[in-house]
């Protein structure tokens, strides 16, 4: 039977990763049979299915932020110059896995790692460094750190106040979620309930001193990468949002005083249609969940305000230029489904820390949908159409379902301590893997479209020994010169205060005033919380 | 090797990167291809991975390394794993490696190199067919 007479019935079918079965063809009654067009509603109006604000980019388009940051703090510096004069509108600051993990430039643990995936910071001294000649009220910067957040994040205020700023007006985001890094990516440092109260206390705090600050981004992405499906992924993150309110919460902070200033961080590889519905269903679900569940009355406190753009379970090593491309579509996908911030995963991500003109051409490819595609020009584009909203209304039905089951089970904390979630996912990232292995997963130049022509050279980041050397002796030169005295005593306040249950915050910041390094302050509060053990499930 | 006795395979995260998906990817491979497998969890140092190896009595060390600090970490492993009698031991190691380092570890004793994008089938195959 030639294609063309097929009957429909007969089509091949098609499922989407999050498990919706998609039609050939959809119409009014599509949309309406999956829940109606009742949550669709008005840019800038609850429930916010079509974008936080009413103008979106026709008043100011996505913030472009790329990933950043590598060896030293003066070489990152010149790196965050190089991609403000190339049109960055915001910096997105990448740390190597020591002071990630809380270690400092010396310890054991981090010879071979100093610099290697990141900006090495022991002390306040190196962000002094890194953010010297950056107008930190044009530019906002957000820092991806987690185990380490609380101290970061001190380091970042008392940098900013040592130069004069008002931390009243202080704009930036944090990563800082460590629930997920118990289920990817894995920089958790402290046992799970003390690192919630960490979170806790950057939230309090800030709500408090640097009320524009956001402390918080909670990110679907890494447990998308670590397996999740869409839906998994934006109903998990959801459930870590809510531990991290019922927390603060639970201290007597309003919701209002501090929903307005959580973010999130999704992933955006995979089906686009799919994706786009996945980011509209989450806004009007959030908006959902913290009006009806919180109480919250602030439009701000409903908003899911957002960064995407990475993928890097999308991208391949085979064939490395198609990165580009993928690329160029997560760009799409994130513009069209009305994100915040954008970071774009860079073509040699698979290999590398991005080179500076795979940066370059990252930011080129938002730049290019701004100024020549017209995606800044017209809110939610796809609003309105039967697919996208039929999709949209299936995927909040999923996450709903997603995140009733979690609570059924016993509430998100509880199963990522168990290892619970891990499990989950990596069962799924097996399958995934045998499906891709098999070929009933398409992915171009890996299982299909293969070439045997030879992959250009990818330029990789290079990574100095001596470097990592001068990073030692600039730590201890640091050690010398601080007044030793005030360090043992804000350290001591420190402990002191993690085991008062004191919001660690203002202690912390007294630290970092002191020059005291990440793994000292670390190194104070693991003696008083304990080390994490990872409950080994797969 | 022996009949009966079921391939042991010690796969290992060693230093202090998090990316453990293909390991974890991999672990489940060797299970289904009826391998043992012993999975140490994150952050582990040379001297644990050789302990854990040598106490498992593994026919096969196998290491995950995703964020670029390979060779650092197989120059300190390899005399380690020697030290504890491990060196006719199968040693292979997979994750994000350039193909210019693998020279530099196939010397240090690594017969076995799977960057990211191997395939499963390949993986299984190899150690099925050189495990001691």
């Amino acid at each position: 039977m030639k294609p063309k007479d097929l009957p429909e019935k007969e089509l091949r079918p098609v499922v989407n990763e999050s498990g919706i079965e998609v039609k050939p063809l959809y119409t009014a009654a599509d949309v309406e049979a999956s829940g109606g067009a009742g949550m669709i509603g008005l840019p800038g109006q609850y429930p916010f299915t079509r974008g936080i604000h009413s103008m979106m980019y026709r008043k100011q388009p996505w913030t472009m932020r790329q990933y950043t940051g590598f060896g030293n703090a003066a070489d990152t510096n010149r790196r965050f110059h190089y991609l403000i004069a190339n049109g960055q509108t915001g910096l997105n600051v990448a740390f190597d896995l020591p002071t990630q993990c809380g270690l400092d430039s010396d310890d054991p643990l981090a010879e071979g790692e100093v610099g290697r995936v990141g900006m090495a910071v022991d002390t306040l001294r190196d962000f002094e460094t890194a953010f010297e000649g950056v107008d930190l009220e044009r530019i906002t910067v957000s820092l991806t750190i987690n185990g380490a957040a609380a101290i970061l994040i001190a380091m970042y205020l008392a940098m900013a106040e040592k130069r004069g700023y008002d931390l009243a007006k202080l704009r930036g985001t944090a990563q800082n979620d460590i629930l997920k890094e118990f289920v990817g990516r894995g920089t958790w440092v402290y046992p799970v309930e003390p690192s919630i109260r960490l979170v806790g206390d950057t939230i309090e705090y800030c709500a408090q001193h640097a009320p524009k600050y956001s402390p918080v981004s909670v990110c679907g992405y890494h447990m998308r990468e670590s397996g999740a499906d869409p839906a998994q992924e934006m109903a998990y993150a959801f459930c870590i949002a809510k531990a991290y309110a019922d927390d603060v919460i639970r201290r007597g902070l309003p919701v209002d005083e501090f929903a307005g200033r959580l973010s999130f961080n999704f992933n955006c590889f995979g089906n686009l249609f799919e994706q786009v519905a996945k980011f509209r269903a989450g806004r009007s679900l959030w908006a959902r969940i913290m009006r009806e569940q919180y109480g919250a009355v602030q439009p701000g406190s409903m908003w899911m305000r957002m960064i995407a753009g990475g993928g890097g379970g999308g991208l391949t090593f085979e064939q490395p230029e198609l990165n580009i491309v993928r690329g160029a579509y997560y760009a799409l996908i994130c513009a069209l489904a009305g994100t915040q911030t954008m970071a774009l995963c860079c073509y040699d991500e698979a290999y590398t820390i991005p080179s500076e003109y795979a940066q370059r051409i990252s930011l080129r490819t938002m730049q290019l949908l701004i100024e020549e595609m017209g995606l800044t020009d017209t809110v939610d584009p796809l609003g309105g159409s039967y697919y996208v909203e039929t999709l949209t209304n299936q995927m909040r039905a999923r996450m709903e379902a997603i995140m009733t089951e979690v609570d059924a089970q016993g509430g998100i904390v509880k199963l990522i301590a168990e290892g619970a979630i891990q499990a989950r996912v990596s069962a799924q990232a097996y399958r995934r893997q045998r499906d891709i292995d098999a070929g009933s997963l398409r992915k171009v130049g890996v299982n299909c479209y293969r070439t045997e022509d030879k992959t250009p050279e990818m330029e990789f980041h290079p990574y100095k020994e001596e470097d990592a050397r001068a990073r030692v002796q600039a730590l201890e030169r640091v050690r010398a010169e601080r007044d030793a005295l005030r360090v043992q005593a804000v350290l001591a306040r420190v402990q002191a205060d993690a085991r008062s249950g004191a919001n660690l915050m203002p202690a912390i910041m007294e630290a970092a005033k002191a020059y005291a390094s990440v793994g000292e302050i670390t190194a104070v509060l693991a003696g008083v919380f304990g080390r994490y053990r990872e409950p080994v499930r797969f | 090797m022996s009949q009966g006795k079921r391939v042991k395979v010690v796969l290992a995260k060693p230093g202090l990167d998090g990316h453990d998906q293909g390991a974890k990817v991999v672990a489940r491979a060797l299970m289904d291809a009826g391998f043992e497998v012993i999975y140490t969890g994150l952050r582990q140092t040379p001297e644990a991975i050789a302990r854990i190896a040598l106490e498992e009595d593994a026919d096969v060390i196998a290491l995950s390394s995703m964020a670029g600090s390979h060779l650092p970490a197989c120059r300190k492993l390899k005399p380690l794993l020697e030290q504890a009698g491990l060196g006719d031991k199968l040693w292979v190691i997979g994750g994000n490696l350039p193909a210019r380092d693998h020279d530099a570890l196939r010397a240090l004793g690594f017969k076995g190199i799977f960057p990211s994008s191997s395939r499963l089938e390949d993986i299984v195959n190899f150690i099925r067919t050189n495990a001691p």
